[in-house]
């Protein structure tokens, strides 16, 4: 039995369908890069893995049951921005997801528990190459390391499923390329399924084993919330030639063209 | 180059803004030399003379009536009434604030009273609060606490729903309940905005401290500014309201210190 099972999902918003009888299958452990246009339902599908959305129809399976309706922390995320806590420093940030889990009542760890805690928080700054801004607040960082942060917070509560919401979009071309071999190194090492929404076509096609590309088959000129997207390509990373690359990005780009027509 | 690119230097910027308080002076020197020319026991303009000698015997000579020291005691009193009055505002605004920014099912039970409330006048109700609570002090602090712990409220369930909805799900995805949602996410944010809502505050609580002390009380800043007018005592009142503002310069600037000592992580940038 697979991982995580969709089975012909839609999700629509009143008159607006935003995607369409989707069908996937997914194993533990895989990596898997979302692509496509804007509006084509990639932030959609990851809300509703994360549990902030419900679908319309069809079922979203984990291990056989239903998706939780609501975020908890089998599921962790990293968004594009705000997703670290301005009110604690970068250990403070890293501790919080521990001493949530340790003390239901407080939420905060004190003496030789709060020490033990510590250890495996700075292993886990060392990890994504934190340790020495770990007493600093989350504005005095770049947006690079703020997204560190961030990927940091998540894994160490060992998520069952991460999900990232196109982590890397605000950042430099150079720092992404860093991101990626962090990003790559803590899924080796910790063997969580992944699944990113991104922008950027080529960031897809290198990263992850598995490239899903959102994309529209079907369009009304006349009335362009009539049909949603589904998933038109589903890709083995690696195994692909550079012709089916080249024609998934042109179909999108006309997409794009498309949506903001 | 175009007015709104000319910025002051700092010593340009601090004889700006101290000119229009210079020029208040000397109109308000000019025009009370004048009448006291005229008239030299004019009471509507009193000179700086008239009136230091008014505050040494309000606040450095003991009543002799009494034996107390009149502005002394006048301002603990309404320190006092002011302090409790505005403290139990900002604990309930905390409060019914978080409650109603993070729980929906409390926000539709809740919000719409809250809204409601902070549309009374609190003047208007002042009579019955005399008749609930009598003439004493607590009926004074409760008239400060009506009139402004709604609009906190309503101010702090703002700043919660302020609050990135990304981090909202972010501490949810590290195991959050609601309880530790409020405890270790919302309560520290919105600390330092509770802060500034009571900077905001403290001048409809001022408003309705003075008004509780003009119509019934024995002492306070506000019931002797509104005694002595029956003698037209401007010598007394003009002091007294300086001092009022001193005193309320000095609780905003402590309250922004605070602000900036306790949360560094606030306002980055700004003040």
């Amino acid at each position: 039995m697979s991982f995580i099972s969709v089975q012909h999902l839609w999700k629509g918003y009143g008159g607006l369908v935003v995607l369409e009888n989707l069908n996937l299958d997914v194993m533990q452990g895989e990596f898997c890069t979302l692509v496509g246009a804007s509006g084509c339902g990639k932030s959609t599908f990851l809300k509703m893995l994360l549990g902030q959305e419900q679908a319309t129809r069809g079922s979203l399976t984990l291990e056989g049951e239903p998706f939780p309706g609501e975020p908890d922390r089998n599921r962790g995320i990293v968004f594009q921005r705000y997703s670290v806590f301005p009110h604690l420093t970068v250990r403070q940030n890293v501790l919080l997801g521990l001493e949530l889990e340790q003390k239901p009542l407080l939420g905060k760890l004190f003496g030789k528990a709060r020490q033990e805690a510590f250890k495996k928080v700075d292993s886990m700054l060392e990890a994504v190459g934190l340790s020495g801004a770990s007493h600093k607040w989350p504005h005095e960082l770049s947006g690079g390391m703020q997204q560190r942060l961030a990927i940091a917070q998540s894994f160490m509560m060992r998520p069952r499923v991460l999900l990232l919401d196109e982590p890397f979009g605000a950042l430099d071309p150079g720092i992404r390329n860093d991101m990626h071999q962090l990003l790559l190194k803590l899924w080796k090492e910790t063997g969580t399924t992944i699944f990113m929404v991104t922008h950027d076509l080529h960031e897809g096609f290198r990263l992850g084993t598995r490239l899903l590309v959102f994309d529209k088959v079907r369009r009304d000129p006349h009335d362009p919330e009539a049909y949603g997207a589904t998933i038109t390509y589903d890709l083995q990373i690696g195994k692909t030639d550079t012709d089916t690359l080249s024609d998934i990005e042109a179909n999108v780009l006309k997409t794009a063209r498309n949506q903001a027509a | 180059m175009r007015l709104i690119n000319r910025h002051p230097s700092r010593l340009v910027a601090l004889t700006l803004g101290l000119i229009p308080f210079a020029l208040l002076v000397l109109i308000y020197g000019i025009a009370s030399q004048a009448r006291l020319a005229e008239n030299p026991s004019d009471k509507l303009l009193p000179g700086i003379t008239q009136m230091t000698a008014a505050v040494e015997r309000m606040a450095f000579e003991e009543d002799r009536r009494s034996g107390d020291y009149l502005m002394l005691k006048d301002t603990v009193a309404s320190m006092k009434r002011l302090g409790m009055g505005v403290g139990i505002a900002a604990t309930l605004a905390l409060v019914i604030g978080i409650l109603n920014g993070t729980l929906p099912l409390f926000r539709a039970n809740m919000t719409p009273l809250v809204s409601a409330a902070s549309m009374v006048p609190p003047l208007a109700i002042l009579p019955i609060l005399f008749i609930v609570f009598g003439l004493g002090e607590l009926s004074k602090v409760m008239l400060i606490v009506i009139g402004t712990a709604p609009v906190m409220m309503r101010d702090m369930a703002q700043r919660v729903r302020e609050l990135p909805q990304e981090q909202l799900i972010k501490i949810q995805t590290l195991g959050a309940n609601s309880w530790q949602v409020i405890n270790r996410m919302v309560l520290p944010q919105v600390m330092p905005r509770l802060i500034d809502s009571v900077r905001l505050g403290l001048g409809p609580a001022w408003l309705f401290l003075i008004a509780a002390e003009a119509i019934a009380s024995t002492e306070g800043l506000g019931y002797r500014i509104f005694l002595v007018r029956r003698y037209l005592a401007m010598d007394v009142i003009l002091p007294y309201v300086l001092w009022i503002t001193i005193l309320a310069i000095i609780i905003d600037q402590c309250l922004r210190l605070i602000n900036r000592r306790l949360f560094p992580w606030y306002n980055v940038g700004g003040n």
